[in-house]
């Protein structure tokens, strides 16, 4: 059983990180350099840590499969970044922020964590502005900001649709100044396939050049994994073609531990699927739920065009269930309400997999300048897409897989409960609970990147000797090296029939169906049957074409999609056991009825999800146990300090 | 419908390539130009032919990894769009579609169409930063903008690094990208202290890259996913003018404590 | 002299020199032009003018000189900008690269360029250095022709307007120069606008303005220019041309004044 310490520090919430900043180690400048740290991936946790820890003298070596640190899948957030700033003088304050997000994420996040990223995300946009992010501005010059999901303030900071591209340009600026002077040693096209772990302490890598092939090993004094989320588990997903989970997954094998791994959001506003030739959905930013009303025909089977549906026979869904948010209610909500309507036969499009996003009344209201100068890049964005016209008639859209909460499990360091190995931002688990709310994620990558990790690598750093860290002729990198070798030898080697991009799609249809949207037992329990029978025909039959040593993107997706099915496993186990709903993780055994109180007093809906916090407040840790063993389950009570949980409302 | 691909395939950069026709399969008009070489791809695996090899990673037209230059024009037919958002609806029932790398000098063959664009992040590493150390900036509302700056730095700064704007010029030249990057900054007042000194470092690069000179045909402005306008060059070449003018600036004198 | 060097060792130095020497050359092509245009004065206006030039060696050498060092600039700078560009692409596309919004004026200046500057070396030939082998009569008309011996009557100056109308009398030689003319406003239609581009002197609100500068300018220096040779070649000057070649030297000139320096 793996120790769980969460290092919360003691003390009161509001002062834990002062106080904790205050008592953690330092290291002397002068040694500083002797310390070599990996920093794998560079979007805007890897590359904002990377930069960081440079400038504080560290010698940082930075991996990343792309061919340039801008292209890491952080690029294509679109809306915006939360901050604590109250710029607009509409009552927000870090505690608030704090609130939204421990309610957002339904009381399954580590309460000081959360309070930290508060803290920190008034330092990110300073941090940002400063560097040159182009934010938006008002005449005046200064920030101007708009509303997102889950809060009834409005505290986004955003770059037009772009939020995610300028907030990474940033960091890979500030990445590039270090790697001009030498601070960071920078690694593209370099594909971490394993990680190296010696007398039970994370001190390498071992990595796979993507245009040639060569395998080579890295040691350091920690590793620091950077790596992003996995929703590419689903084959359909907003992540880019290459999101995967290999590198997590390999610290996984190695002993780290996977926190709430089914944690998943779906995101309500996204394109629908239109054939199974896709290989990627289109989201649609949450932003545009300020101005755009969601609604689907009121009668069953209406097939009329939207603009014959009169007014009368539409069902604003959200706004009548959920007066006090409308259109602006969390994600896990929206979605789910979205795809209650549809499983009623209410879904427009040819697919009946649909609702509406309409746009007429602000066109009405504030003139369609008004509402391209906001959004003119994603109308444009789904008129390519769907070759339709969104300022004529309502945009389409369905839920689709968007983020992943749950990850490698960290400590209040961000620390695994492997010594020396660090996970940030969506590869950990440690913000969000069980939902997170728009603008949130690269609140949390930077966070994690800039402010926290810089401060609490040195907790471990300092426990180390410095430039004592093992060679890379150590019996650990060459069995870690030897198990990559055997694994591409086994793909090449395969006399199968499918590519990896079959098994992957026909894994996404298994997670959708059975650990998507809504999930039960039987489900759950039926799709573990499957991923085992996938995962025995994945390595009888399986066919990758060319060689090791040149560039392979058989190969590369081979590694991936088989790490995929065992993830997949392991996602449904941890859903079949969390007999709860919360957020994302809706278990359709456990939802309110109208024959209980919270309903008939008016705080949620029937069919609204229902916590169990009596025996599920908790973080589950899950350990690799060998192949094909069970995983052990190990739990991480969460103990709320300040705060009371409580049914989480948005009527 | 079906198409004919006219595709330039090539091992890698030390063997000679050449082009290779293949008839598709049967397409989704709603498919895009990346999905369609998908299902080309798989139907290549499956008849034990190695797949063709191109870059792409977002497909929603933002990370700039996707490139081609499709029937003689970088990311296809349409205007403002990347090659992941190029629709086959574009094409018609039969066409024949070319498909090339970008080619320049500056970005080397890495197989088949994929090409090493790299020379764009040692540009950046020359300059394209504001020396702002994590923890040291002032409260972001200290630091007014003028509104239309604001938006004109965001103009520049959507550039996606695709390097379409090279694969467009007849002279390979880099410098729609480069002059976007230096317009971004140098619009902001947080990128004055470094302005001149940035564009010197990043145009000297440029040259050491081996990309051509601009000869302002507008093709970059026309091709670019982004639809960066040449405006910026000319910024850019404003500022190198005055950074060219000012000369190498005094060493500091040697200095104690 | 290290500035110069770093000026011409960047591409964007190159472009300077180009747009500046450019610049200048574009002065000397509207003030060429301005002169030339006293040809549709009577004759003694533009024959003053052309002895006035001739008999002020401080303004008539420097502008050539000048003119000299631009263009040498301007074609250097235009040379090493092409190899190091053609170098830029060592592998080009099967069918070429499609128009994308660039002009056939702006991807061919290298060529209307240096077939200008060929038109020049002969231009200068012709008329400058007044050489009987190149101005055609020999060839087409069968007949040597010496512009040198070309006098005004009334004020035995050197007779540029008949030299001007005896020159384009020949089809082939006013073909070559219209040819040359029209090039010459294709590469100015272009490289007008690069100038201001290139220095930087654009922006969003001024960029219209300029592209229609380069535009006029171009039409007014291709009209300028053609409607001499056009006009010729309409009969203009040829009754004075006869007078001049019948009339002989004029009785009330001295000596003295008449015979050219060049």
């Amino acid at each position: 059983m793996a120790i769980l310490n969460s290092n919360v520090p003691s003390g009161p919430l509001a002062t834990k990180w002062e106080n904790h900043k205050f008592s953690s180690k330092l290291i002397n400048p002068a040694n500083k350099r002797k310390y070599k740290v990996i920093v794998v991936g560079a979007g805007l946790a890897g590359a904002s840590a990377a930069a960081t820890l440079a400038e504080l003298g560290y010698d940082v070596h930075n991996f990343v499969f792309h061919d340039s640190p801008r292209r890491a899948h952080s690029v294509a957030a679109q809306g915006g970044i939360n901050a604590a700033k109250n710029y607009q003088n509409d009552g927000d304050s870090v505690h608030r922020l704090f609130y939204d997000t421990i309610k957002g994420g339904d009381f399954r996040s580590r309460e000081a964590n959360v309070h930290r990223l508060a803290e920190v995300s008034v330092h990110i946009i300073d941090q940002c502005a400063a560097q040159g992010v182009p934010f938006a501005r008002e005449y005046g010059g200064l920030l101007d900001n708009r509303s997102f999901g889950g809060a009834q303030v409005s505290r986004t900071f955003y770059a037009r649709g772009q939020t995610g591209q300028q907030l990474l340009l940033g960091a890979y600026s500030a990445l590039s100044r270090n790697v001009a002077n030498g601070g960071v040693k920078l690694n593209t096209h370099s594909e971490m396939l394993d990680l190296v772990v010696v007398d039970g302490q994370a001190k390498g890598i071992v990595v796979r050049n993507l245009q040639t092939g060569e395998l080579t090993r890295h040691t350091a004094d920690a590793v620091v994994l950077a790596t992003g989320g996995y929703g590419n588990v689903f084959n359909l997903s907003t992540y880019a073609r290459g999101s995967n989970v290999t590198a997590i997954w390999r610290a996984y094998r190695r002993g780290a531990c996977f926190g709430n791994p089914c944690f998943t959001q779906i995101h309500p506003t996204c394109i629908p699927v239109s054939g199974d030739y896709q290989s990627k959905l289109t989201l649609m930013s949450e932003s545009l739920r300020n101005d755009g009303r969601i609604w689907a025909p009121a009668k069953v089977g209406d097939k009329r065009a939207p603009a014959e549906i009169p007014e009368g026979e539409r069902d604003y869904f959200l706004e009548r269930m959920y007066g006090a948010f409308g259109n602006l209610a969390p994600r896990d909500v929206a979605s789910r309400a979205a795809k209650t309507v549809c499983d009623e036969g209410r879904g427009v499009g040819a697919t009946g997999l649909g609702v509406y996003l309409d746009f007429a009344e602000s066109i009405n209201r504030l003139g369609e300048d008004k509402i391209r100068e906001r959004y003119g890049n994603l109308f444009a964005m789904y008129h390519e897409i769907t070759d339709e016209d969104a300022y004529k008639a309502p945009m389409r859209i369905y839920p689709a897989v968007h983020y992943t909460m749950g990850g490698l499990w960290v400590d209040y360091n961000l620390m695994s409960n492997l010594p020396g190995l660090f996970v940030l931002g969506e590869a950990n688990f440690s913000d969000h609970g069980a939902n997170r709310l728009g603008a949130s994620a690269l609140m949390q990558g930077l966070s994690d990147g800039y402010f926290v990790l810089p401060a609490t690598i040195s907790n471990y750093l300092a426990g180390q000797a410095p430039a004592k860290r093992p060679p890379v002729s150590h019996a650990a990198f060459a069995e870690a090296e030897g198990d990559v070798q055997k694994r591409i030898q086994r793909y090449l080697g395969g006399k199968g029939k499918r590519t990896p991009s079959s098994f992957h799609k026909e894994l996404g249809k298994i997670m959708w169906d059975y650990c998507g949207m809504a999930r039960n037992r039987a489900g759950l329990e039926k799709a573990l049957g499957l991923l085992g029978n996938l995962r025995e025909e994945y390595r009888k039959n399986l066919s990758v074409l060319g060689e090791a040593a040149e560039w392979n993107q058989a190969l590369e997706s081979a590694g991936r999609v088989e790490d995929f099915i065992e993830l997949g496993e392991l996602m449904c186990r941890d859903a079949l056991e969390r007999e709860e709903s919360c957020g994302g993780h809706f278990r359709e055994e456990f939802q309110y009825t109208k024959e209980d109180p919270e309903v008939r007093n008016g705080l949620v809906n029937p069919g609204d999800v229902k916590r169990d916090d009596t025996h599920f407040a908790h973080v589950a840790a899950w350990e690799y146990a060998g192949p094909d063993r069970k995983p052990i389950l190990n739990r991480e009570e969460l103990k709320y300090e300040e705060i009371k949980m409580s049914t989480r409302s948005y009527k | 419908m079906k198409v004919q691909l006219k595709v330039w395939r090539q091992k890698n950069r030390n063997t000679s390539g050449k082009f290779v026709t293949y008839e598709s399969p049967d397409l989704n008009p709603n498919m895009s130009f990346l999905e369609m070489l998908d299902v080309v791809n798989e139907s290549l695996a499956s008849r034990s032919e190695e797949p063709i090899a191109f870059d792409h990673d977002c497909r929603e037209g933002i990370c700039g990894t996707c490139s081609l230059v499709i029937n003689g024009k970088p990311h296809g037919p349409h205007k403002g769009v990347a090659t992941c958002q190029t629709y086959m609806r574009s094409f018609k029932d039969g066409d024949q579609i070319v498909v090339e790398p970008f080619r320049a000098k500056a970005f080397p063959l890495v197989k088949d169409l994929v090409v090493d664009r790299k020379a764009f992040d040692r540009i950046q590493q020359k300059g394209g930063f504001i020396s702002v150390r994590t923890g040291s900036a002032p409260d972001a509302n200290s630091i007014p903008v003028p509104k239309e700056n604001s938006d004109l730095a965001m103009d520049a700064a959507q550039c996606i690094g695709c390097g379409a704007c090279v694969a467009a010029c007849k002279n390979a030249s880099a410098m729609l990208f480069v002059s976007a990057k230096v317009s971004h900054l140098g619009l902001l007042p947080q990128g004055q202290p470094e302005r001149f000194r940035r564009v010197k470092a990043m145009v000297d690069q440029m040259d050491e890259e081996g990309f051509g000179a601009c000869t302002v045909t507008g093709s970059c402005e026309a091709v670019c996913p982004k639809s960066i306008s040449l405006d910026f060059i000319a910024r850019m070449n404003r500022d190198y003018l005055v950074a060219l003018a000012k000369g190498e600036s005094k060493k500091p004198a040697a200095g104690g404590v | 002299m290290i500035l110069l060097l770093k000026i011409w060792q960047s591409s964007l130095g190159k472009k300077y020199i180009m747009a500046l020497s450019g610049g200048a050359m574009l002065l000397f092509v509207l003030g060429h032009m301005a002169g030339n245009l006293q040809f549709f004065l009577a004759p003694t206006y533009i024959n003053a003018y052309g002895h006035f030039l001739q008999t002020t060696p401080e303004i008539l050498w420097t502008s050539r000189i000048g003119l000299l060092v631009m263009v040498g600039l301007h074609i250097a700078a235009a040379i090493s900008l092409t190899i190091s560009n053609r170098a830029a692409r060592p592998i080009g596309y099967s069918g070429g690269l499609s128009a994308q919004g660039s002009t056939l004026a702006a991807r061919t200046m290298i060529w209307s360029g240096l077939i200008v500057a060929s038109f020049i070396v002969y231009h200068l030939l012709h008329y400058t250095l007044t050489l009987p082998q190149v101005n055609g009569y020999q060839v087409f008309a069968g007949e040597a022709m010496d512009f040198d011996g070309l006098v005004e009557p009334k004020t035995g100056y050197h007779d540029i307007f008949a030299m001007i109308v005896l020159g384009f009398k020949i089809p082939v030689v006013s073909g070559f120069y219209l040819l040359s003319v029209g090039l010459l406003s294709i590469h100015l239609g272009h490289g007008v606008a690069s100038m201001f581009q290139s220095l930087g002197l654009r922006s969003y609100a001024w960029w219209p303005r300029i592209a229609a500068l380069a535009r006029v300018l171009s039409v007014v220096i291709f009209v300028g220019y053609a409607s001499i040779p056009v006009s010729v070649l309409l009969g203009r000057g040829s009754d004075y041309v006869n007078e001049v070649r019948t009339s002989g030297k004029p009785a009330h000139v001295s000596p003295t004044s008449h015979s050219p320096s060049k």
